[in-house]
């Protein structure tokens, strides 16, 4: 067994996938704090789906498979949902979520269509282009690594650059306008961030899970701390520990499926982080209310032996 | 009857089972959990499949709806803990469910025929082909037969409940005050909202169902401020939108169920910009002069 | 002039989470008579009311209504005669709903389960929009009101009830003056009718002039009875400027 696991460990592509997958937790957990913070979680399912349109009509017009710019069509098409969900949101009496729904759902049809169209027709070659609903991160090669390395580190440092803005005008929006940042700017520069974070985690992860890497671990670390730097930090190292030990778990026995795999992973550290955190934990708040309720029961008690 | 009359009509039955609650999960701002449930279900499936080992079984179909229920419940469950917002807490559950029903069918795929791809993407195409034999008399397509019962009973519930979904939609403390607990009316719909998901599945795919719940009723809502109007505007709607998808989908060799939610996602944005209530033209309008008057109202104040 | 008692409060103690927010709370409010409850924020005043409708239990004490022919029942017993107004911020003002049905809505207690209004309902719907002064307003979509017009359709909700005790929190926030002399003139109505009227109150400048009886809380009775007696100057100091620390274990907020 031992001898199995160093032999994995080993391997040069679960090296890769777990190296790829792992950078994808920690730059999700990172960017996906600012989602979560601003009560965004779901705009990230939303834009996941939003982008498979864009993938497909990429594919449609250069007809082979270059992954950047197949990224670059998804982009685009998930900068387009942002701005309709929220135009939909905030012009009219449309509700956020009715928009999300929306989006998500009519996107998701039209990257259906489009992708059919791309399988009915002989010329092109399919390019799994189906993989990108589930994701296959087995199907990871180096220099899709080395892509989210370079794309990962860009991110990151935006996020140290513009650490002040981001802060401020994720705790409060109408302040941060107030000590004259462009929220219209911050925003923007906010929402590409996420798009692009989307976009890595497509190939690997998929469509329809990449939401739960973006929210979980920032919903962990949320738990054991209330500084947004160290928050940010902890989500980023669940979110690592995250992508590799799902690849770790998945390369252990035959079809096993690794998107899935992490997310169970991630869903492990946040319910471990909901029960257990010491200080707002479900576990630690029980242990105060039996505490607090037996002062009071016996404030209770004093009170009616008062009365008789 | 040839094929695309037979298939129109499981799209537009399926269209409509689905925006008859779906008008009231956009009231309540609810349509995510909904997306969650079209989600979960597969779990139910899967793990009912394993049980049965029928994919015609009516426990699948009991089992699935009562694993959506059971994610209203785990959702609501986590909300209440009041450590994470209210959407985080869809976020997290349905990507775990979801997961560990991928999981087990990869992992158990040789056992299980079921098929991810049409569970999630569904394909109407298919459905004159699986047919409804009941006493050796061939009744018209299956999936015709199973959404027509959900149908019934969605209509039903919408019928009786009319006052009580009103009510506990638009004032839940006032609903509670006089008798009506909002808790019961909230989870007969999301019960009903999973058995429609879990009917919907085969023909129209579990994402491609949240489309079908939310695009004709957001867009009857934003074209009146009646709850019947509504409700008659999304009937139409849903119809209109199936018809012309199908319609589209034969002319264009491509996926039905995805042309139906590519279409109904136009029309609900056309309306949008258009809609001479609440569209997005209209309240810019409104805001401007908004503004304009609070300019000349400034304007007066400094002359005086 | 003693009158027997509408609701009676018994020493009522409620938590949230174990940590006490009213405690030990009895209270009579009298029959006929329009009664303030007063008290800062966070005082209980709502949680008192929520209390009262059975939103939440309480962890001791009880509560029991008195209507003509029903003495000393449950909330549950009697919920058909009793009329409760929430805080009007807290409904979707864009719903699909005219007037007419938002004030329908006040007979949906009386029809029970599946039941729709008929007839009767309507008309008694009517009755009560010209009594709020919007008659002509009955098919007017409710996003399409004032902050004071919407708080008169609450009222006439409530009046479609026809309930003999009417319950309301905070129904003067927020309305425009007109709004604000429709709905008193309308309370006192109910009072000489004979129903009991109990109002969350925040404005101690009019509680003189606009009621009968008063109670102050901070979660604690303060004081209690006749505006006259109980509304002193020493009462309101008592409730609104001191630090009410209750019981070691409790945490104030």
């Amino acid at each position: 067994m031992i001898d199995q696991i160093v032999l994995l460990l080993n391997d040069y592509t679960f090296q890769v996938v777990a190296l790829g997958t792992g950078f994808l937790g920690l730059l999700s957990g990172v960017i996906g704090t600012f989602a979560t913070l601003r009560k965004e979680s779901l705009l990230g399912d939303a834009l996941s789906h939003a982008a498979l349109p864009g993938i497909g009509i990429a594919f449609l017009l250069i007809q082979r498979k270059e992954l950047s710019l197949l990224l670059l069509g998804a982009m685009i098409a998930g900068l387009l949902a942002t701005l309709i969900i929220q135009v939909m949101s905030r012009k009219t009496v449309v509700k956020l979520d009715s928009a999300l729904s929306l989006v998500l759902s009519s996107f998701f049809g039209l990257g259906l269509v489009i992708l059919t169209a791309i399988q009915n027709n002989p010329n092109a070659r399919q390019a799994g282009l189906s993989n990108f609903i589930f994701g296959q991160a087995s199907a990871m090669l180096r220099r899709d690594v080395q892509l989210i390395a370079v794309v990962g580190s860009v991110l990151l440092m935006l996020v140290v650059l513009f650490w002040k803005e981001f802060k401020v005008f994720t705790f409060d929006p109408m302040f941060a306008r107030t000590l004259g940042f462009s929220s219209k700017i911050t925003e923007t520069l906010l929402s590409t961030m996420i798009v692009i974070t989307i976009i890595l985690g497509l190939e690997s992860v998929g469509v329809i899970l990449i939401s739960a890497l973006l929210i979980g671990p920032s919903v962990a670390a949320r738990q054991w701390t209330d500084r947004l730097s160290l928050m940010m930090i902890i989500a980023g190292v669940i979110g690592f520990i995250s992508g590799v030990m799902g690849t770790f778990i998945s390369s252990l026995a035959a079809r096993i499926p690794t998107g899935p795999t992490i997310v169970v992973v991630v869903s492990f550290f946040v319910f471990i982080s909901l029960f257990f955190s010491p200080k707002r934990g479900i576990l630690a708040n029980h242990f105060a209310y039996k505490k607090r309720q037996r002062a009071f029961m016996k404030q209770i008690r004093s009170l009616e032996e008062g009365k008789g | 009857m040839s094929m695309i009359t037979q298939i129109t009509m499981v799209a537009v039955v399926v269209a409509v089972t689905c925006a008859l609650p779906g008008v009231f999960l956009v009231l309540r701002g609810t349509t995510m959990v909904s997306d969650a449930i079209t989600h979960t279900v597969l779990l139910g499936i899967v793990l009912a499949f394993f049980i049965t080992q029928d994919l015609r079984s009516p426990w699948l179909m009991i089992g699935a709806t009562l694993v959506g229920v059971g994610t209203v419940w785990a959702i609501e469950a986590l909300q209440q803990t009041k450590l994470l917002s209210n959407d985080a807490a869809i976020g997290i559950i349905f990507p775990l469910f979801f997961s560990i029903a991928i999981i087990l069918i990869t992992r158990y795929a040789g056992n299980v025929h079921l098929d991810v791809d049409a569970v999630l993407m569904g394909e109407v195409a298919f459905a004159p082909f699986r047919r409804f034999v009941f006493m050796g008399m061939d009744l018209g397509p299956r999936a015709l037969w199973t959404m027509l019962v959900i149908l019934i009973l969605n209509s039903l519930f919408i019928f009786l409940f009319y006052k009580e979904l009103k009510l506990t939609t638009f004032d839940a403390a006032f609903a509670a005050a006089v008798g009506f607990s909002p808790v019961l009316v909230h989870y007969g719909l999301m019960t009903l909202v999973s058995l429609t998901a879990v009917g919907a599945y085969d023909s129209v795919g579990s994402i491609l169902v949240v489309g079908f719940m939310v695009g004709p009723p957001l867009a009857a809502y934003l074209l009146t401020d009646r709850l019947y109007i509504m409700i008659a505007l999304s009937i139409v709607l849903a119809i209109v939108n199936s018809v012309v998808g199908v319609q589209l989908a034969f002319a264009l060799d491509t996926t039905i169920a995805g042309m139906i939610a590519t279409v109904t996602g136009f029309t609900t944005l056309l309306i949008f910009v258009l809609s001479p209530k609440k569209g997005l033209i209209k309240a810019s309008l409104n805001r401007r002069r908004e503004l304009k008057k609070i300019d000349r109202q400034i304007k007066q104040a400094q002359k005086s | 002039m003693d009158k027997a008692e509408a609701i009676r409060v018994d020493h009522l103690t409620v938590a949230y989470d174990a940590k006490p927010v009213l405690w030990d709370i009895s209270i009579q409010f009298k029959k006929e008579r329009l009664t303030a409850v007063i008290g800062p924020n966070g005082a209980g005043k709502s949680t008192l009311i929520k209390s009262m409708l059975s939103f939440i239990q309480p962890i001791t004490g009880s509560i029991s209504f008195s209507v003509d022919d029903q003495q000393d029942r449950a909330y549950k017993a009697v919920k058909n005669r009793v009329a409760y107004v929430p805080q009007n911020t807290t409904v979707d003002w864009d719903f699909p709903a005219t007037v007419m049905d938002v004030v329908l809505m006040g007979r949906y207690g009386h029809l029970g389960w599946i039941r729709r209004p008929g007839k009767k309902d309507k008309e008694i719907a009517k009755q009560m929009l010209l009594k709020v002064g919007l008659p002509t307003f009955a098919s007017r979509q409710i996003s399409q009101l004032s902050g004071g017009q919407r708080q008169r359709v609450f009222l006439a909700r409530a009046l479609a009830q026809e309930a003999d005790i009417y319950i309301m929190d905070e129904p003067l926030a927020g309305v425009d003056m007109k709004t604000e002399r429709i709905i008193m003139q309308l309370l006192k109505g109910l009072v000489r009718q004979g129903k009991t009227v109990i109002v969350v109150h925040h404005d101690l400048q009019t509680v003189k002039q606009y009621f009968d009886d008063v109670v102050l809380i901070n979660r604690e009775v303060i004081a209690e009875g006749s505006v006259k007696e109980a509304f002193t100057e020493e009462a309101i100091d008592q409730t609104y400027h001191q630090d009410r620390n209750l019981g070691e274990g409790g945490h104030p907020s």
